[in-house]
């Protein structure tokens, strides 16, 4: 059975090393500064009690006012597991050193992230877009990227049928049966629409159509 | 003499739309003689946007996408993000709910690796006979999904908390034939190609990676297992009952695409075995879901569950902040990150052998673009 070692574990080993890497440690996952990331990836790595050999996962989380990192490393000789956290330090241009140096495995999934995210990776051998054109406007899974329903059904929708009562009974009206031009409420804790960080396809207009990269075409 | 001689290098596409890539996967490989010297993967054209339409929809209304992920191992991709959400939640699955998500994950990845063996094959030269004797296998499994939850590939079959049907009466037998049917099957196909003097110069030494870069590089399943980790998240991290079942983890040696066929074929042995016990040991009657309230909320936090599916390692990562959809989902695709070493797996081979090593790797394009 894998083991996954807390948070604070890892932060003590990582502090017998390196004092001052660690910015926060809780019981899932642990946080360190952005410019010395490199440095611990390659302690957790090879340290002989942690061995750290595989970077399962590499992803982000957008929280609106900053970005999160995520890594989830796995050891492959001592079975266990460690989340690695580390955040960019400017919002509006995010950009964190890359670990592909350490992890090969690492290089495709911070392609990835770039391209969906907008996060860049200093260092990396070949950052470019994985899955859309270079030219592509906006990031599209930043939160302030184009909402699919606008924003109003996101994150908690707040007006789902046949909740609150006994299953199967539904408690209210039915999408349906309302009166026309009725949108759910947004919950509460989330930015209206009008307050978003303008950004992507509202801000920008029209999509830029895409531009034929000759060369590789 | 022949020193004098002198080659332009020369750039040539293969894909997207190429048959021995399965899908629409570009490769851009520059050829010095009929050497390559350099390649680059162009992928995306499949791309719809799953992580983003996720967090507008319900955690019940994500279960399509991971069917439409990898269309050919739908079962195990559905199973890999219900126990996400069962972890995320703290929903606990009833006993025989949990005996049918394992034999139909085990099915569908006999499933998948007669598609993956069989056009491995294919590409290396055994012209469509063992394919289409693989196919005849993986019809009868399509029919055993489609007499339980009515689709053949793109499932939707498993729920949070269990699966959306009990099994039909027809199912057991039927199963139970299959599983003593197809040992012999896989004979016949394994006498007529493993020895075989045309698959052996095809493959053997072909498409090489050495141990410590296959771990560095994040590879996973019979990739990473034909490389000779005995690596296999159904024993190194049991989920759901699969620490009741007794089975081998194949492993390979030298980490070549003969190898990692090998380990496809023994894997099928395994799974039949699973799937004989579970048959065994499954009550006969019982709850085979849990209610689950239909705009699950769960409580904020976040969560990674993988399971090992016929590609290798399928993680789901969710966030939540107690809605009733995911603030983050993210799909951790096998087919994406065990085509890391692509670049080092052709560089020095030739056109015809990069084919071979190519399609050993088993990709699937709609989950690699997701």
């Amino acid at each position: 059975m894998t083991t996954w070692l807390p948070g604070g574990t890892v932060a003590e080993r990582i502090r017998e090393r390196f004092p001052d890497a660690v910015e926060a440690a809780d019981a899932e996952a642990v946080r360190v500064k952005p410019e010395r990331l490199l440095e611990v990836a390659r302690f957790l790595r090879d340290d002989p009690e942690l061995a750290l050999e595989m970077a399962t996962n590499v992803t982000a989380v957008d929280w609106e006012d900053y970005f999160e990192v995520v890594y989830h490393l796995q050891s492959i000789t001592k079975n266990h597991m460690v989340t690695l956290k580390v955040r960019p330090p400017d919002y509006e241009d995010p950009e964190v050193p890359s670990v592909t140096s350490v992890w090969w495995g690492a290089h495709l999934q911070e392609c990835e992230v770039y391209d969906l995210m907008g996060i860049k990776f200093g260092g990396h051998p070949n950052l470019r877009r994985l899955f859309l054109w270079e030219g592509f406007a906006g990031w599209p899974l930043r939160k302030s990227f184009l909402q699919v329903g606008q924003g109003a059904f996101h994150p908690g929708l707040p007006h789902f049928p046949k909740e609150g009562g006994e299953r199967g009974v539904i408690s209210g009206p039915r999408w349906t049966e309302q009166e026309p031009g009725w949108r759910p409420l947004p919950s509460p804790g989330v930015r209206p629409p009008e307050e978003r960080r303008p950004y992507g396809h509202q801000q920008m207009g029209p999509v830029t159509p895409p531009q034929v990269d000759r060369e590789r075409a | 003499m022949t020193s004098d001689i002198r080659t332009e290098p020369f750039t040539v596409n293969i894909g997207p739309q190429h048959p021995s890539t399965h899908g629409v996967f570009r490769m851009k490989v520059t050829l010095d003689g009929e050497r390559i010297i350099d390649v680059e993967m162009i992928v995306g054209y499949l791309h719809r946007s799953m992580e983003k339409l996720a967090e507008e929809r319900t955690y019940t209304q994500n279960i399509p996408f991971t069917d439409r992920a990898d269309y050919l191992s739908a079962m195990s991709n559905n199973l890999g993000y219900c126990l996400a959400v069962e972890k995320l939640a703290g929903i606990r699955v009833p006993e025989r709910g949990e005996y049918i998500r394992v034999i139909m994950a085990e099915l569908q990845r006999i499933a998948n690796h007669c598609m993956a063996v069989g056009t491995f094959i294919n590409d290396a030269g055994a012209w469509q006979t063992p394919l289409m004797w693989l196919f005849a296998e993986r019809e009868k499994i399509l029919d055993l999904f489609e007499m339980t939850c009515g689709a053949r590939l793109t499932v939707n079959y498993m729920r949070i908390g269990g699966v959306a049907f009990d099994l039909p009466d027809e199912f057991v037998p039927a199963c139970r034939r299959f599983v003593d049917e197809f040992p012999g099957r896989l004979d016949e196909v394994e006498a007529l190609l493993r020895e075989n003097e045309i698959l052996l110069a095809r493959s053997k030494g072909i498409g090489v990676i050495p141990t410590d870069l296959a771990i560095n590089a994040s590879l996973s399943g019979p990739m990473l297992r034909a490389s000779g980790v005995a690596w296999d998240l159904r024993k190194a991290d049991p989920y759901s009952i699969y620490d009741r079942f007794d089975f081998k983890i194949p492993v390979g040696t030298a980490g070549d695409s003969y190898d990692r066929f090998l380990v496809r074929v023994a894997e099928m042995r395994e799974s039949v075995k699973i799937i004989d016990q579970a048959l065994r040991d499954m009550p006969p009657k019982g709850p085979y879901k849990v209610d689950v309230p239909l705009a699950l909320r769960p409580p904020p936090g976040e969560v990674y569950a993988r399971v090992e599916s016929p590609k290798g390692e399928l993680g789901y990562y969710l966030v939540s902040d107690g809605g009733a959809a995911p603030y983050r989902f993210h799909i951790r695709p096998p087919s994406l990150i065990n085509l890391s070493l692509l670049k080092q797996m052709l560089v020095g081979l030739t056109i015809a052998d990069a084919i071979v090593a190519f399609g050993s790797i088993d990709i699937v394009i709609g989950e690699l673009d997701r």
